[in-house]
Protein backbone atom coordinates (compact mmCIF):
# COMPACT_ATOMS: atom_id res chain seq x y z
CA UNK A 1 0.00 0.00 0.00
CA UNK A 2 2.67 2.45 1.06
CA UNK A 3 4.72 1.62 -2.00
CA UNK A 4 1.72 2.07 -4.34
CA UNK A 5 1.01 5.45 -2.75
CA UNK A 6 4.56 6.64 -3.30
CA UNK A 7 4.54 5.41 -6.91
CA UNK A 8 1.31 7.29 -7.53
CA UNK A 9 2.80 10.39 -5.96
CA UNK A 10 5.91 10.09 -8.15
CA UNK A 11 3.72 9.76 -11.24
CA UNK A 12 1.75 12.86 -10.24
CA UNK A 13 4.92 14.95 -9.88
CA UNK A 14 6.27 13.62 -13.15
CA UNK A 15 3.04 14.76 -14.80
CA UNK A 16 3.34 18.24 -13.33
CA UNK A 17 6.92 18.48 -14.55
CA UNK A 18 6.09 17.22 -18.07
CA UNK A 19 3.22 19.70 -18.39
CA UNK A 20 5.30 22.75 -17.54
CA UNK A 21 6.60 23.74 -20.99
CA UNK A 22 3.00 24.21 -22.16
CA UNK A 23 2.40 27.02 -19.69
CA UNK A 24 4.51 29.26 -21.93
CA UNK A 25 1.90 28.76 -24.65
CA UNK A 26 -1.21 28.92 -22.44
CA UNK A 27 -0.53 32.41 -21.08
CA UNK A 28 -0.47 34.43 -24.34
CA UNK A 29 -3.25 32.25 -25.77
CA UNK A 30 -5.48 32.89 -22.75
CA UNK A 31 -4.66 36.61 -22.64
CA UNK A 32 -5.43 36.90 -26.34
CA UNK A 33 -8.73 35.12 -25.85
CA UNK A 34 -9.72 37.49 -23.05
CA UNK A 35 -8.85 40.46 -25.25
CA UNK A 36 -10.71 39.16 -28.31
CA UNK A 37 -13.82 38.11 -26.35
CA UNK A 38 -14.01 41.51 -24.64
CA UNK A 39 -13.54 43.23 -27.97
CA UNK A 40 -16.44 41.18 -29.42
CA UNK A 41 -18.81 42.22 -26.62
CA UNK A 42 -18.45 39.50 -23.96
CA UNK A 43 -18.53 40.87 -20.41
CA UNK A 44 -16.00 39.80 -17.79
CA UNK A 45 -18.18 37.00 -16.37
CA UNK A 46 -18.99 35.60 -19.81
CA UNK A 47 -15.34 35.59 -20.93
CA UNK A 48 -14.27 33.88 -17.73
CA UNK A 49 -17.19 31.41 -17.79
CA UNK A 50 -16.47 30.20 -21.32
CA UNK A 51 -12.80 29.59 -20.44
CA UNK A 52 -13.80 27.63 -17.33
CA UNK A 53 -16.72 25.69 -18.85
CA UNK A 54 -15.43 24.95 -22.36
CA UNK A 55 -11.62 25.01 -21.79
CA UNK A 56 -10.77 24.67 -25.48
CA UNK A 57 -9.17 27.81 -26.87
CA UNK A 58 -9.59 27.23 -30.60
CA UNK A 59 -13.31 26.46 -30.26
CA UNK A 60 -13.80 29.47 -27.98
CA UNK A 61 -12.20 31.77 -30.56
CA UNK A 62 -14.34 30.18 -33.30
CA UNK A 63 -17.59 30.59 -31.34
CA UNK A 64 -16.81 34.23 -30.51
CA UNK A 65 -15.94 34.91 -34.15
CA UNK A 66 -19.16 33.33 -35.45
CA UNK A 67 -21.29 35.25 -32.92
CA UNK A 68 -19.67 38.54 -33.85
CA UNK A 69 -20.38 37.76 -37.54
CA UNK A 70 -24.04 37.99 -36.45
CA UNK A 71 -24.88 34.28 -36.78
CA UNK A 72 -27.36 32.69 -34.32
CA UNK A 73 -26.02 31.01 -31.16
CA UNK A 74 -26.60 27.45 -32.35
CA UNK A 75 -24.35 28.07 -35.35
CA UNK A 76 -21.65 29.28 -32.95
CA UNK A 77 -22.15 26.10 -30.90
CA UNK A 78 -22.02 23.88 -34.00
CA UNK A 79 -18.82 25.56 -35.21
CA UNK A 80 -17.16 25.24 -31.81
CA UNK A 81 -18.17 21.59 -31.53
CA UNK A 82 -16.81 20.90 -35.02
CA UNK A 83 -13.43 22.26 -33.89
CA UNK A 84 -13.60 20.06 -30.78
CA UNK A 85 -14.48 16.81 -32.56
CA UNK A 86 -10.78 15.95 -32.48
CA UNK A 87 -11.22 15.26 -28.78
CA UNK A 88 -13.30 12.18 -29.61
CA UNK A 89 -10.04 10.83 -30.97
CA UNK A 90 -8.22 11.76 -27.73
CA UNK A 91 -10.95 10.09 -25.68
CA UNK A 92 -10.73 6.93 -27.78
CA UNK A 93 -6.96 6.72 -27.50
CA UNK A 94 -6.99 7.30 -23.72
CA UNK A 95 -9.71 4.69 -23.19
CA UNK A 96 -7.41 1.61 -23.25
CA UNK A 97 -5.32 3.25 -20.47
CA UNK A 98 -7.95 4.96 -18.31
CA UNK A 99 -11.20 3.21 -19.31
CA UNK A 100 -10.87 0.91 -16.29
CA UNK A 101 -10.68 3.77 -13.76
CA UNK A 102 -13.60 4.34 -11.38
CA UNK A 103 -16.62 6.05 -12.97
CA UNK A 104 -16.22 9.27 -11.00
CA UNK A 105 -12.54 9.42 -11.93
CA UNK A 106 -13.52 9.21 -15.59
CA UNK A 107 -16.20 11.87 -15.08
CA UNK A 108 -13.60 14.23 -13.60
CA UNK A 109 -10.73 13.43 -15.96
CA UNK A 110 -12.92 14.10 -19.02
CA UNK A 111 -13.18 17.75 -17.98
CA UNK A 112 -9.37 17.97 -17.95
CA UNK A 113 -8.90 16.46 -21.42
CA UNK A 114 -7.31 19.18 -23.59
CA UNK A 115 -4.68 19.13 -26.33
CA UNK A 116 -1.80 19.50 -23.89
CA UNK A 117 -2.85 17.06 -21.14
CA UNK A 118 -3.74 14.48 -23.78
CA UNK A 119 -0.59 14.97 -25.81
CA UNK A 120 1.77 14.76 -22.85
CA UNK A 121 -0.03 11.84 -21.18
CA UNK A 122 -0.42 9.60 -24.22
CA UNK A 123 3.34 9.84 -24.87
CA UNK A 124 4.01 8.57 -21.35
CA UNK A 125 1.29 5.87 -21.48
CA UNK A 126 2.58 4.50 -24.78
CA UNK A 127 6.10 4.47 -23.35
CA UNK A 128 5.00 2.66 -20.18
CA UNK A 129 1.80 0.75 -20.94
CA UNK A 130 2.40 -1.56 -17.96
CA UNK A 131 1.98 1.23 -15.35
CA UNK A 132 -1.08 0.83 -13.09
CA UNK A 133 -4.33 2.71 -13.74
CA UNK A 134 -3.79 4.82 -10.60
CA UNK A 135 -0.29 5.82 -11.73
CA UNK A 136 -1.63 6.78 -15.16
CA UNK A 137 -4.47 8.75 -13.56
CA UNK A 138 -2.04 10.55 -11.28
CA UNK A 139 0.24 11.40 -14.20
CA UNK A 140 -2.72 12.72 -16.21
CA UNK A 141 -3.95 14.90 -13.34
CA UNK A 142 -0.38 16.10 -12.87
CA UNK A 143 -0.27 17.39 -16.45
CA UNK A 144 -3.51 19.32 -15.78
CA UNK A 145 -2.58 20.80 -12.39
CA UNK A 146 -0.83 23.97 -13.54
CA UNK A 147 -2.22 24.61 -16.98
CA UNK A 148 -5.88 24.88 -15.91
CA UNK A 149 -5.48 27.65 -13.29
CA UNK A 150 -3.02 29.41 -15.61
CA UNK A 151 -5.56 29.28 -18.45
CA UNK A 152 -8.34 30.76 -16.26
CA UNK A 153 -6.07 33.49 -14.88
CA UNK A 154 -4.67 34.51 -18.25
CA UNK A 155 -8.19 34.84 -19.68
CA UNK A 156 -9.02 37.24 -16.84
CA UNK A 157 -5.83 39.14 -17.46
CA UNK A 158 -6.78 39.49 -21.12
CA UNK A 159 -10.24 40.77 -20.23
CA UNK A 160 -8.74 43.45 -18.01
CA UNK A 161 -6.06 44.38 -20.56
CA UNK A 162 -8.55 44.18 -23.45
CA UNK A 163 -10.80 46.93 -22.25
CA UNK A 164 -7.73 49.23 -22.36
CA UNK A 165 -6.63 48.42 -25.95
CA UNK A 166 -7.76 50.93 -28.65
CA UNK A 167 -8.94 49.74 -32.12
CA UNK A 168 -5.81 50.91 -33.98
CA UNK A 169 -4.06 47.82 -32.62
CA UNK A 170 -6.00 45.82 -35.24
CA UNK A 171 -6.94 43.02 -32.86
CA UNK A 172 -9.59 41.99 -35.36
CA UNK A 173 -6.70 40.26 -37.06
CA UNK A 174 -5.38 38.43 -33.99
CA UNK A 175 -7.80 35.55 -34.60
CA UNK A 176 -6.75 34.86 -38.22
CA UNK A 177 -3.07 35.12 -37.23
CA UNK A 178 -3.57 32.73 -34.35
CA UNK A 179 -5.40 30.09 -36.37
CA UNK A 180 -2.77 30.31 -39.10
CA UNK A 181 -0.12 29.84 -36.39
CA UNK A 182 -1.91 26.80 -34.95
CA UNK A 183 -2.26 25.11 -38.33
CA UNK A 184 1.02 26.08 -40.06
CA UNK A 185 3.34 23.59 -38.29
CA UNK A 186 1.20 20.65 -39.49
CA UNK A 187 1.26 21.74 -43.15
CA UNK A 188 4.51 19.96 -43.84
CA UNK A 189 2.54 16.77 -44.20
CA UNK A 190 0.88 16.41 -47.62
CA UNK A 191 -2.59 15.26 -46.42
CA UNK A 192 -2.73 18.17 -43.96
CA UNK A 193 -1.66 20.61 -46.66
CA UNK A 194 -4.30 19.31 -49.08
CA UNK A 195 -7.00 19.54 -46.37
CA UNK A 196 -6.03 23.14 -45.57
CA UNK A 197 -6.01 24.21 -49.23
CA UNK A 198 -9.41 22.59 -49.88
CA UNK A 199 -10.80 24.26 -46.76
CA UNK A 200 -9.64 27.72 -47.89
CA UNK A 201 -10.83 27.36 -51.51
CA UNK A 202 -14.26 25.97 -50.65
CA UNK A 203 -14.92 28.54 -47.93
CA UNK A 204 -13.93 31.45 -50.17
CA UNK A 205 -16.13 30.09 -52.97
CA UNK A 206 -19.17 29.50 -50.77
CA UNK A 207 -18.95 32.44 -48.38
CA UNK A 208 -22.28 33.78 -49.79
CA UNK A 209 -24.13 30.93 -48.02
CA UNK A 210 -26.08 32.01 -44.91
CA UNK A 211 -25.45 30.95 -41.27
CA UNK A 212 -21.80 29.99 -41.74
CA UNK A 213 -22.97 26.94 -43.70
CA UNK A 214 -20.01 27.54 -46.00
CA UNK A 215 -17.71 26.64 -43.12
CA UNK A 216 -19.45 23.30 -42.51
CA UNK A 217 -19.27 22.41 -46.21
CA UNK A 218 -15.62 23.48 -46.43
CA UNK A 219 -14.69 21.53 -43.28
CA UNK A 220 -16.35 18.30 -44.41
CA UNK A 221 -14.83 18.55 -47.90
CA UNK A 222 -11.38 19.26 -46.46
CA UNK A 223 -11.60 16.43 -43.92
CA UNK A 224 -12.52 13.93 -46.64
CA UNK A 225 -9.73 15.27 -48.88
CA UNK A 226 -7.10 14.91 -46.12
CA UNK A 227 -8.25 11.41 -45.15
CA UNK A 228 -8.34 10.31 -48.79
CA UNK A 229 -4.81 11.56 -49.53
CA UNK A 230 -3.58 9.75 -46.40
CA UNK A 231 -5.31 6.53 -47.48
CA UNK A 232 -3.79 6.67 -50.96
CA UNK A 233 -0.32 7.44 -49.61
CA UNK A 234 -0.67 4.46 -47.30
CA UNK A 235 -1.81 2.23 -50.17
CA UNK A 236 1.20 3.17 -52.28
CA UNK A 237 3.71 2.18 -49.60
CA UNK B 1 -25.19 39.51 -30.31
CA UNK B 2 -27.39 39.44 -27.19
CA UNK B 3 -26.56 38.38 -23.64
CA UNK B 4 -28.89 35.40 -23.99
CA UNK B 5 -27.20 34.18 -27.17
CA UNK B 6 -23.78 34.46 -25.51
CA UNK B 7 -24.91 32.42 -22.50
CA UNK B 8 -26.64 29.80 -24.66
CA UNK B 9 -23.43 29.46 -26.67
CA UNK B 10 -21.32 29.07 -23.53
CA UNK B 11 -23.62 26.48 -21.94
CA UNK B 12 -24.28 24.31 -24.99
CA UNK B 13 -20.71 24.48 -26.29
CA UNK B 14 -19.63 23.49 -22.77
CA UNK B 15 -22.00 20.54 -22.50
CA UNK B 16 -21.28 19.35 -26.04
CA UNK B 17 -17.51 19.60 -25.61
CA UNK B 18 -17.68 17.73 -22.31
CA UNK B 19 -19.69 14.91 -23.91
CA UNK B 20 -17.14 14.62 -26.74
CA UNK B 21 -14.37 14.31 -24.12
CA UNK B 22 -16.33 11.81 -22.05
CA UNK B 23 -17.49 9.74 -25.05
CA UNK B 24 -15.01 6.90 -25.30
CA UNK B 25 -13.37 7.07 -21.89
CA UNK B 26 -16.83 7.22 -20.31
CA UNK B 27 -19.48 5.40 -22.31
CA UNK B 28 -17.65 2.85 -24.41
CA UNK B 29 -14.83 1.77 -22.08
CA UNK B 30 -11.91 0.56 -24.19
CA UNK B 31 -13.64 -0.18 -27.49
CA UNK B 32 -11.60 0.89 -30.52
CA UNK B 33 -12.72 3.52 -33.04
CA UNK B 34 -12.84 2.26 -36.63
CA UNK B 35 -9.70 3.21 -38.59
CA UNK B 36 -11.59 5.25 -41.22
CA UNK B 37 -13.14 7.42 -38.50
CA UNK B 38 -9.79 8.08 -36.81
CA UNK B 39 -8.35 8.96 -40.22
CA UNK B 40 -11.06 11.60 -40.71
CA UNK B 41 -10.93 12.99 -37.17
CA UNK B 42 -7.20 13.57 -37.58
CA UNK B 43 -7.95 16.29 -40.16
CA UNK B 44 -10.66 18.10 -38.21
CA UNK B 45 -8.52 21.04 -36.97
CA UNK B 46 -6.80 21.61 -40.30
CA UNK B 47 -10.16 21.34 -42.10
CA UNK B 48 -12.01 23.82 -39.89
CA UNK B 49 -9.52 26.54 -38.96
CA UNK B 50 -8.24 27.62 -42.40
CA UNK B 51 -11.82 27.80 -43.74
CA UNK B 52 -12.96 29.83 -40.77
CA UNK B 53 -10.34 32.52 -41.23
CA UNK B 54 -9.91 32.58 -45.03
CA UNK B 55 -12.74 35.10 -45.65
CA UNK B 56 -11.59 37.21 -42.66
CA UNK B 57 -8.10 37.33 -44.15
CA UNK B 58 -9.11 38.21 -47.70
CA UNK B 59 -12.03 40.52 -46.87
CA UNK B 60 -11.38 41.90 -43.35
CA UNK B 61 -14.33 43.61 -41.64
CA UNK B 62 -12.01 46.31 -40.25
CA UNK B 63 -11.34 47.65 -43.76
CA UNK B 64 -15.01 47.34 -44.79
CA UNK B 65 -14.28 44.14 -46.74
CA UNK B 66 -11.51 45.71 -48.88
CA UNK B 67 -8.43 43.62 -49.64
CA UNK B 68 -5.72 44.88 -47.28
CA UNK B 69 -2.02 44.38 -48.18
CA UNK B 70 -0.84 44.77 -44.56
CA UNK B 71 -3.16 41.98 -43.37
CA UNK B 72 -2.33 39.68 -46.29
CA UNK B 73 1.41 40.07 -45.76
CA UNK B 74 0.97 39.48 -42.03
CA UNK B 75 -1.03 36.31 -42.70
CA UNK B 76 1.61 35.05 -45.14
CA UNK B 77 4.38 35.78 -42.62
CA UNK B 78 2.60 33.85 -39.88
CA UNK B 79 2.12 30.93 -42.27
CA UNK B 80 5.79 30.88 -43.29
CA UNK B 81 7.17 31.32 -39.75
CA UNK B 82 4.85 28.60 -38.43
CA UNK B 83 5.63 26.23 -41.29
CA UNK B 84 9.39 26.69 -41.35
CA UNK B 85 10.13 26.89 -37.61
CA UNK B 86 7.18 24.81 -36.39
CA UNK B 87 6.66 27.44 -33.73
CA UNK B 88 3.11 28.48 -32.87
CA UNK B 89 4.18 31.34 -30.61
CA UNK B 90 6.78 32.55 -33.12
CA UNK B 91 4.10 32.64 -35.82
CA UNK B 92 1.68 34.60 -33.63
CA UNK B 93 4.20 37.21 -32.51
CA UNK B 94 5.92 37.38 -35.91
CA UNK B 95 2.60 37.75 -37.72
CA UNK B 96 1.37 40.50 -35.42
CA UNK B 97 4.72 42.31 -35.65
CA UNK B 98 4.57 42.24 -39.46
CA UNK B 99 0.96 43.46 -39.28
CA UNK B 100 1.92 46.48 -37.17
CA UNK B 101 4.89 47.28 -39.44
CA UNK B 102 2.61 47.00 -42.46
CA UNK B 103 -0.13 49.18 -40.98
CA UNK B 104 2.50 51.76 -40.06
CA UNK B 105 4.39 51.88 -43.36
CA UNK B 106 1.84 50.93 -46.05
Amino acid sequence: MGRDMSRTRTAYWKGIWAGMPFLVMAVPFGVLFGVVATDAGFDILQSFAISVIVVAGASQFSAVQVLSDGAPWYIAVATGLAVNMRMAMYSASLAPHLGKAATWHRIVLSYFMIDQTYGVSILEFDRKPEASVSEKLAYFFGTATLIFPVWYASTLLGVIAGSAIPPEYALDFAVPIMFIALVAPSLRSLPHLVAAVVSVIVSLALVWMPYNLWLMVAAVAAMIAGAEVERQMGARK
Amino acid sequence: MTDTSIWLTIIFLGIGTYLIRYSFVGFFGDKQLPAWLIRHLRYVPVAVMPGLIAPLTVWPAATGGELDPARLIAAASALIIGGVFRSVLGAIFGGMAVLYLGLYFL
